[in-house]
């Protein structure tokens, strides 16, 4: 018997440039991911976990995925997410999601005020999430990463919250960070454990034949936990 | 009735552009130090009631024109 293909979709925004790489890269992993317009009030019926892809939402005027955060779809993520329902963030899906207020810190233009675009030495600082749970604890990864925004910013007193809430789940390797991240925060989770933000991108990474097939880890983590969360619901 | 808010990176937080733009003044042989880059936005509003108009901007600012996580604000009313 096959197993079940939980459905992932992707939203799309004007913008978006990321999405079919995520649907690509999601469906190889044994997920059916549809893409859902930006304009769309609700996720499909069948919705496992969602998908924000990376690129320039409405051309990134203003701050990076401050106009995305109030198109119609979104309304519909963040009750998926109040819910409990997973969601992952990709790059500019990663901005929304902070803009959002669905996921700590904000978004700052590198510290280079450079578009950096290359490989990036990562390292898995927790397995026991629905982003992360084929990946072993302090595994090196390399995904690459491509933004002039990724300068991941929290105060003093909020990083101390989230470290102790071990939400600082993925990092740049020491002397990796791109962009100047605090703490070289590359990834984060919720205080709920179901919504991660990631500015470098997975989607890109799940096929030796480019490089590495690590973001198959991060990806192929998410279509497990979407799947599992199918049959609790049967 | 015009409004202008300021928007400023809050003290503390890096802002790379404002290094740059200090580094450049320097090489232009000016002593300044600290130089920050912030944003500016002019816009019309339909009241003429000064009250009003700034519960709106202030409303606009929490919702939109600011990330109060990095960003302080200003805001400045005028003649339309």
């Amino acid at each position: 018997m096959s197993e079940p293909r939980p459905v992932i979709p992707v939203i799309v925004w004007p913008g978006s440039n990321d999405d079919r790489d995520a649907q690509l890269a999601l469906e190889r992993l044994g997920a059916e991911s549809p893409r859902i317009w930006h304009t769309d009030e609700e996720l499909p019926r069948e919705t496992a976990a969602v998908v924000l892809p990376g690129g320039f939402s409405y051309g990134d005027y203003l701050r990076c995925g401050a106009i995305a955060r109030f198109s119609p779809v979104l309304r519909a993520v963040e009750a998926f997410a109040a819910d409990g329902g997973l969601v992952l963030g990709i790059c500019n899906g990663f901005q929304i999601l902070t803009e959002a207020g669905l996921l700590p810190g904000a978004l700052r233009p590198n510290a280079s005020l450079s578009f950096v675009c290359r490989d990036v030495a990562l390292q898995v600082e927790r397995t026991d999430t629905p982003f992360t749970s084929r990946c072993v604890e302090g595994q090196a990864l390399t995904i690459p990463v491509k933004h002039g925004d990724g300068c991941w910013f929290a105060d003093d007193e909020l990083l101390a919250e989230l470290d102790a809430n071990g939400q600082l789940v993925l990092r740049y390797a020491a002397g990796a960070n791109p962009n100047g991240a605090v703490a070289d925060v590359a990834g984060v989770l919720n205080a709920g454990g179901n919504v991660f933000g990631l500015m470098p991108h997975p989607e890109h990474a799940v096929d030796s034949l480019l490089g590495s097939d690590d973001g198959a880890l991060i990806l192929g983590s998410l279509v497990d936990a979407a799947r599992l969360s199918l049959t609790a619901a049967v | 009735m015009r409004a202008t808010v300021l928007v400023r990176p809050k003290p503390g937080i890096l802002d790379p552009q404002g290094q740059a733009v200090e580094s450049s003044l320097r090489h232009l042989g000016f002593e300044v130090s600290d130089a920050r880059v912030g944003r500016l936005v002019d816009v019309d509003l339909a009241t003429d009631d000064k009250v009003e108009a700034l519960a709106q901007i202030e409303r606009m600012c929490e919702q939109l024109l600011t990330n109060p996580l990095i960003e302080s604000y200003e805001i400045e009313l005028g003649e339309a």
